[in-house]
């Protein structure tokens, strides 16, 4: 499709790998470029909806204030999907659409949801968290009583273990990356850290668990290492600036940044220190990986290194041969993203993406890379490394390792493929 | 001047521990929790059992439970539809065919299904069951997946002891590996 009158002719330097993926610097240089070609052409009469208008609501004044604002009446597609259990409202998974959104933060509203019997309408003036088990003193506190301690803020995905699992599937899901990877959101959580609730209560040596458990009907149950509460653990109050939102644990949940999203207990109501693993229901007969001998795998805790490219994606067709930005999101349970690369033509040739900064440990990171599509048929990949060095497998490896007895845990490499009409579709490599 | 010297160093020595103090607790604004209170809400249950609450039941007593609070969700004697299958699939987790996970062929220990069924089930009304009722189709999804007799009586003595059939089929993750 380029032909020497291309306005955007990619040269040797500025291509960083094959099938038109180019450095980002051609994205000014289309700027420039395409301007001067439109300047010596001549100027066809704009389209009548092209023309620049006087819009009515250029002359009239606008609407009045709301108390808690909403989106655009244009942006109603933005929004989640879910699937529920037979004979239940409220039992299932919500999912977010990241292939209609950017940066690395998930609006409220959108965040993805996962409930084991519902959404709970919690009182917050008498819902009270009770800390007890192997400690001295075993404490009860309210939101008032919590909301006085001091707070520290902290941006980090949450992931259901599920998130992925149509990758496990023989044959490509055609889905999309909302119905695909949409059990993954990032937010700031607000809120104050459990070590200090657990010290205050004096815990035992002995405890090197926790259990934590909501206040919903199934009372959602998981058994948690001390160390990582200690570490890093979050009673959080606050999601983006606001009280957490009821589908995500209102009036608190707990935060365990980069571990699978079901033991961050929503509706917090108790914790318990012990000795050892509780054996919930979750714990033992859900969130376990089968391997192809049989076998479990069990407390598969945190989140593996992981991307995927957002845009384009399934859904989202392609107009017409030129430049554009293809998107991504990246993420690890283990600590920060160090790069992410980026492949036109099904791994093959791979070239470092740029992140968008900040990169920040166990949060999503926005990555972006300049491609100039020729119109032709291109297979888009996205490989994301870890700082501890962890490089997210292929579909072949992560099957080869795992079988495909389970659903939890995938964290493969997603393959959109795009026609030459432009259409994206989900394939494997 | 010695008993103001006195003062002095008895307030500084006050203030250091309780600087101390404050740094190393916090604003302690916690209220201490009466065994009663946390008697009512500690409904967890370990693979050891302590903390089963008193009360028994059979296989016999739960088919009646079954039948009046779970069958509708989980089928006829657990085979499932339109919700979790809780009988049968033993032998299923190795080989090519999907496993079928069920109480009786995947969840490693018997104290998870009464700390689970008291906790959320029956779905429609959960935490209504009482306690005997809870270790009677506790026993009858045991008995139907063949892991305690007919004439086993359940109770906090008995349930730790029953050794489910997939009881070592796990394997503590590491990563890497």
């Amino acid at each position: 499709m380029a032909t020497d009158h291309s306005p955007v002719r990619g040269s040797d330097l500025d291509t960083v790998a094959g099938n038109g993926l180019v450095h980002r610097r051609m994205f000014l240089m289309a700027g420039t470029a395409a301007a001067a070609s439109i300047a010596s052409a001549a100027l066809p009469n704009p389209a009548a909806a092209d023309a620049l208008q006087v819009e009515p609501w250029m002359k009239l004044p606008g609407s009045g204030f709301v108390g808690y604002g909403q989106p655009s009446k244009h942006e109603d597609k933005v929004v989640r999907i879910w699937n529920t259990a037979p004979g239940t409202i409220g039992t299932g998974t919500s999912r977010t659409p990241h292939h209609l959104l950017d940066g690395m933060i998930t609006p409220n509203g959108l965040h993805f949801e996962r409930h084991h019997s519902g959404i709970p309408e919690i009182n917050p003036d008498t819902h009270r968290l009770l800390i007890h088990g192997l400690v001295k003193r075993p404490l009860i506190f309210t939101l008032e009583t919590l909301a006085r301690y001091p707070m520290e803020s902290r941006i980090a995905f949450i992931e259901c273990a599920g998130n992925g699992q149509l990758l496990y599937q023989k044959e490509p899901a055609q889905a999309g990356v909302q119905q695909i990877h949409g059990q993954v959101s990032c937010a700031e959580w607000t809120g104050v850290k459990l070590a200090v609730l657990l010290q205050e209560a004096g815990v035992d040596p002995k405890a090197k668990w926790i259990l934590a458990e909501g206040a919903d009907a199934a009372g959602m149950s998981r058994s948690i290492p001390m160390e990582k509460v200690m570490d890093d653990a979050l009673v959080a109050l606050y999601q983006n600036g606001e009280h957490v939102r009821p589908a995500n644990g209102y009036p608190m949940r707990l935060l365990l940044p980069g571990y699978e999203g079901n033991m961050n207990v929503k509706w917090l109501r108790r914790i318990k220190a012990t000795e050892s693993p509780t054996m919930t229901k979750d714990e033992t007969s859900k969130y376990t990986i089968t391997l192809p001998d049989g076998k479990s795998l069990q407390f598969v805790l945190p989140q593996e290194g992981k991307s995927v490219i957002t845009r384009p994606s399934p859904g989202l067709t392609m107009k017409e041969p030129g430049l554009y930005e293809i998107s991504g999101l990246a993420w690890s349970g283990y600590g920060k993203i160090n790069k992410v690369e980026v492949s036109a033509d099904g791994g093959k040739s791979w070239a470092a993406a740029a992140l968008q900064q900040p990169v920040l440990p166990k949060a999503l990171t926005r990555f972006r890379m300049a491609w100039q599509w020729n119109g032709g048929p291109a297979i888009l990949q996205s490989r994301a490394t870890d700082d501890t060095g962890y490089v997210q497998p292929t579909r072949e490896q992560m099957i080869a390792k795992r079988g495909t007895r389970t659903i939890f845990h995938s964290n493969a490499i997603t393959t959109w493929s795009i026609s030459d009409k432009g259409e994206v579709k989900h394939v494997y490599a | 001047m010695s008993t103001r010297n006195s003062l002095l160093i008895a307030v500084s020595a006050l203030a250091l521990i309780s600087a101390v103090a404050v740094a190393a607790d916090g604003p302690n604004l916690g209220r201490v929790a009466t065994p009663e209170e946390i008697a009512a809400w500690d409904v967890s249950i370990g693979p050891e059992g302590v903390g089963l609450p008193p009360g028994s039941g059979t296989p016999k007593q739960g088919e009646t439970v079954y039948l009046a609070k779970c069958v509708a969700c989980h089928g006829e004697k657990g085979a499932g539809k339109p919700n979790d299958q809780l009988v049968g699939g033993q032998g299923t987790l190795p080989g090519d065919k999907p496993p079928v996970k069920t109480v009786g062929s995947f969840w490693p220990y018997a104290t998870t299904i009464f700390d689970y069924v008291r906790r959320a089930m029956p779905y429609n009304e959960s935490k209504s069951l009482t306690n005997d009722e809870v270790y009677a189709v506790v026993a009858y999804i045991l008995q139907l997946n063949g892991v305690v007799g007919e004439n086993d009586t359940i109770d906090a003595r008995t349930l730790p002891k029953v050794k489910m059939p997939n009881r070592d089929g796990f394997v503590t993750f590491a990563r890497g590996k």
